[in-house]
């Protein structure tokens, strides 16, 4: 029975100086990730994790687990006693295990020995192994360049014998790279943004911009629902919901039809860089793409990024969509972005917006709205929620 | 103020109808089928419910069969006749204007290879009679007709229909999905020669997830549902009784009250029609004046958009419906208002209000008052 789950960290183990510090965080991580799973015990072996855990929260615990920045694959191990004999049986074992649930005729024992006390040499252990697992099975040949399964043999403090390596998603460890105020809309692309740069290991923060009663309740449970989704790879989020009616009221009224877009998009911008500001937040997310559409253009980045001085980061500026669809997918945002509530009312929508504004002729329209009223007012008014799995 | 008027949607359960599910719920829990006195107890209540129903519809008890609501009713006879009457022929005809529950059906039965005509209808939402004498011929099996649609309120000329069938000495069954008359207006199912008619509980201030299929005596039907042959195989499957029970008890209220309120919804939607004349410009009601019910109108505010509409007036706590959602695509509108043949900005711009005995003119007052301000509001916006 497989009774503990090894964990490996990737970039987080060439922090150098600071890799005690990584560590303990994605500790934390794990541990968080777990906690409502009955708290399993959660320990690090020379620059490894391990999660203590039974074999029917086991595929719970991985799924969870999955999802934690800065590790690079989990398998499903046993953790056994320090002899040969004992890493014999086990290693037969665990393969005879893989056989059920595939077809496999050749394998290769990878023997790690990192206590270099144990007084069999890797090498050695391979072979022993080996011909322990050819003398017990029939038709299964070894095949040390291309085998179907891999029998791992990990020697560290205890030894670990597994088969299976799941992949994570790699990155840092959350918190350990400042604090981001995604702009989170109902779409496809937003999300992902989100995912990517929390990936990166900053904390993240949402805002959502609607324009009730213009648009529907619903699109605002969606948007919820999508910081739900994304809260299981970052934990829980605050998520900021602004009504920017008035705004586009007053835009609509004010600004010549073909600005409505690019002058909505400052406001947004400006909003998110002042609520970032009270909230300590260092930087401002988009899902924002390069052509996507009309108004994400080269120019219209240009003017948005004029509004404010916090750094804006686009981490799908050079995605095509259908990758963007991918990441959505596998993150399992998608379902949940294509359900057919908008957060923008086609009213507003013009039907022929500026593809290269100039910044001048912008804030010359800008001019006649009283900017800083109604970015206060839409904060004063805005609701906050904190989401979570 | 709250003002609830989107009552072809659902209705608010009446109390005493609430009162006696709650009986079904905590005591009288027993299944009608079980031989032990529970059982009997609840049987004797299921039967004298059976027999409410029979005696408002004028027919007999035998010929009342309890269902899941109105989609399942319209499911039960329309495939049954169908699976029954294949053998004499394979036209179905219906109308362009009939809820999903009979349009889906009938498009199953088009992929395997009926021929099924689809009515025209006119402005207001009513078929031409012309175009169904010619339509119906020799192998017509089935005509499948709504009493009152849903979204606009027409009623059909089902008695001139029958009278066709009849003149044409045709043998094809006249299937009736009463769900939005039921209450409501005025008519006959025996008189009317009508085979099979479809309601549900919850149109009527009872409870959702049951309702009724009346089939007439001696009808060459087929089962669709299989299984412990309750409603005489009918409707396989344990009765919903506190449903059941719930149903008959507002039908009970509707049979000495319906009259009268009747004459008190349709002088509550003309004072509705009277004032948003009076006081917004530049509408267009959808709603015939003669022949449509009197609980339900739909109104097209030029120059906004329904579901914009929708949203403010659910701000001032007033409930309505609108035929299509907020969006450039013009397939998402209303099929029903399309096939009445309205322009596209008549059909964003919809909304249909569906009144019951629970709203009152200080009400109406009120989402007057508040529709005008809001739809004055939005074509601010919306006419710059």
């Amino acid at each position: 029975m497989k009774n503990v789950i090894s964990i490996s960290v990737g970039e987080v183990a060439l922090k150098k100086g600071k890799r005690n510090f990584f560590e303990k965080k994605l500790l934390g991580k794990i541990k968080a990730a777990t906690r409502d799973l009955g708290s399993p015990n959660v320990y690090r072996e020379l620059g490894k994790m391990y999660v203590e855990v039974n074999e029917d929260n086991i595929d719970k615990v991985i799924n969870r687990v999955k999802k934690v920045f800065g590790l690079v694959h989990l398998s499903p191990a046993y953790k056994i006693e320090k002899n040969l004999d004992s890493i014999k049986v086990n290693s037969l074992k665990a393969l005879k295990e893989a056989i059920k649930k595939r077809k496999i005729r050749t394998f290769k024992v990878d023997c790690k020995r990192a206590d270099k006390k144990f007084p069999v040499n890797s090498m050695e252990v391979a072979r022993e192994v080996g011909a322990y697992i050819l003398q017990n099975t029939e038709d299964l040949k070894v095949d040390i360049h291309n085998p179907d399964i891999y029998v791992y043999v990990d020697i560290r403090q205890k030894v670990y014998i597994y088969t299976e390596k799941i992949y994570g998603y790699g990155g840092l460890p959350l918190g350990t790279n400042g604090k981001g105020l995604l702009l989170l809309s109902g779409g496809i692309d937003s999300p992902v943004a989100g995912f990517m740069i929390a990936k990166r290991g900053v904390s993240i923060e949402a805002v959502h911009y609607h324009s009730y009663p213009f648009t529907s309740e619903r699109a605002e449970e969606k948007v919820k629902d999508l910081a739900k989704i994304i809260s299981m790879y970052t934990g829980e989020i605050k998520l900021y919901s602004v009504n920017i009616l008035n705004i586009q009221k007053a835009i609509n009224k004010y600004c010549p039809p073909s600005e409505m877009t690019i002058i909505s998009r400052r406001f947004m911008t400006k909003i998110a860089e002042s609520i970032a500001n009270i909230n300590n937040i260092d930087c401002i997310i988009t899902g924002e793409n390069l052509g996507q559409v009309a108004s994400q253009t080269m120019k219209s980045l240009n003017v948005t990024n004029s509004s404010v001085n916090i750094p804006i980061l686009r981490p799908l500026i050079g995605f095509n969509k259908t990758e963007i669809i991918e990441i959505a997918k596998d993150i399992e945002t998608f379902e949940t972005s294509i359900l057919p509530f908008e957060d923008c009312c086609s009213v507003f929508l013009p039907k022929h917006p500026v593809t290269s504004p100039e910044l001048r002729d912008i804030e010359e329209s800008e001019k006649v709205l009283d900017v800083e009223g109604l970015i206060e007012d839409a904060i004063n008014k805005m609701k906050i929620t904190t989401i979570s799995i | 103020m709250f003002v609830y008027l989107d009552n072809s949607a659902t209705t608010k359960p009446r109390d005493e109808v609430i009162d006696e599910m709650n009986i079904l719920l905590r005591e009288d829990y027993g299944n009608p089928s079980s031989l032990h006195r529970m059982g009997l107890k609840v049987e004797k209540k299921i039967k004298r419910g059976r027999d409410i129903i029979s005696k408002y519809l004028n027919v007999k008890s035998s010929e009342i069969y309890f269902t899941s609501g109105g989609t399942e009713s319209n499911n039960i006879a329309i495939q049954g006749i169908i699976e029954a009457n294949k053998n004499k022929g394979n036209h179905i005809i219906t109308s362009k204007i009939e809820h999903p529950s009979v349009l889906n059906i009938l498009k199953n039965y088009e992929q395997k290879g009926f021929k099924i005509t689809y009515l025209d209808v006119d402005e207001y939402g009513i078929i031409d009679l012309n175009q169904f004498k010619d339509e119906l011929l020799e192998d017509t099996i089935l005509v499948s007709l709504m009493m009152v649609n849903n979204e606009v309120g027409s009623i059909q000329p089902l008695e001139k229909v029958k009278e066709i069938i009849n003149n044409n000495k045709s043998n094809a069954y006249l299937h009736v999905d009463g769900i939005q008359a039921l209450g409501k207006i005025d008519f006959n199912i025996k008189k009317m020669g009508i085979d099979s008619f479809s309601f549900s509980a919850h149109k009527i201030h009872g409870p959702k997830g049951v309702g009724c299929l009346y089939i007439r005596d001696g009808l060459n039907i087929k089962s669709i549902i299989f299984g412990g042959e309750q409603e005489k195989g009918i409707r396989s499957g344990t009765e919903n009784t506190p449903g059941i029970i719930g149903l008959s008890k507002a039908i009970e209220i509707l049979n000495s009250e319906g009259n009268s309120e009747k004459k008190y919804l349709d002088d509550l939607k003309n004072y509705f029609i009277e004032k948003v004349k009076e006081n917004i410009s530049d509408i267009k009601i959808n709603t015939a004046y003669i022949n449509s019910a009197p609980h339900i109108v739909n109104i097209s505010f030029i120059n906004t958009k329904g579901e914009v509409l929708l949203h403010f007036l659910e701000s001032d706590d007033i409930y309505v419906s609108t035929g299509s959602a907020c969006s450039s695509k013009d397939d998402r509108g209303s099929y029903v208002l399309k096939s009445m043949g309205l322009k596209n900005v008549e059909i964003e711009s919809a909304i249909r209000f569906s009144f019951s005995i629970y709203n009152t003119k200080e009400q109406i007052d009120y989402v007057i008052k508040k529709l005008k301000l809001r739809v004055e509001e939005i074509r601010d916006i919306m006419m710059r």
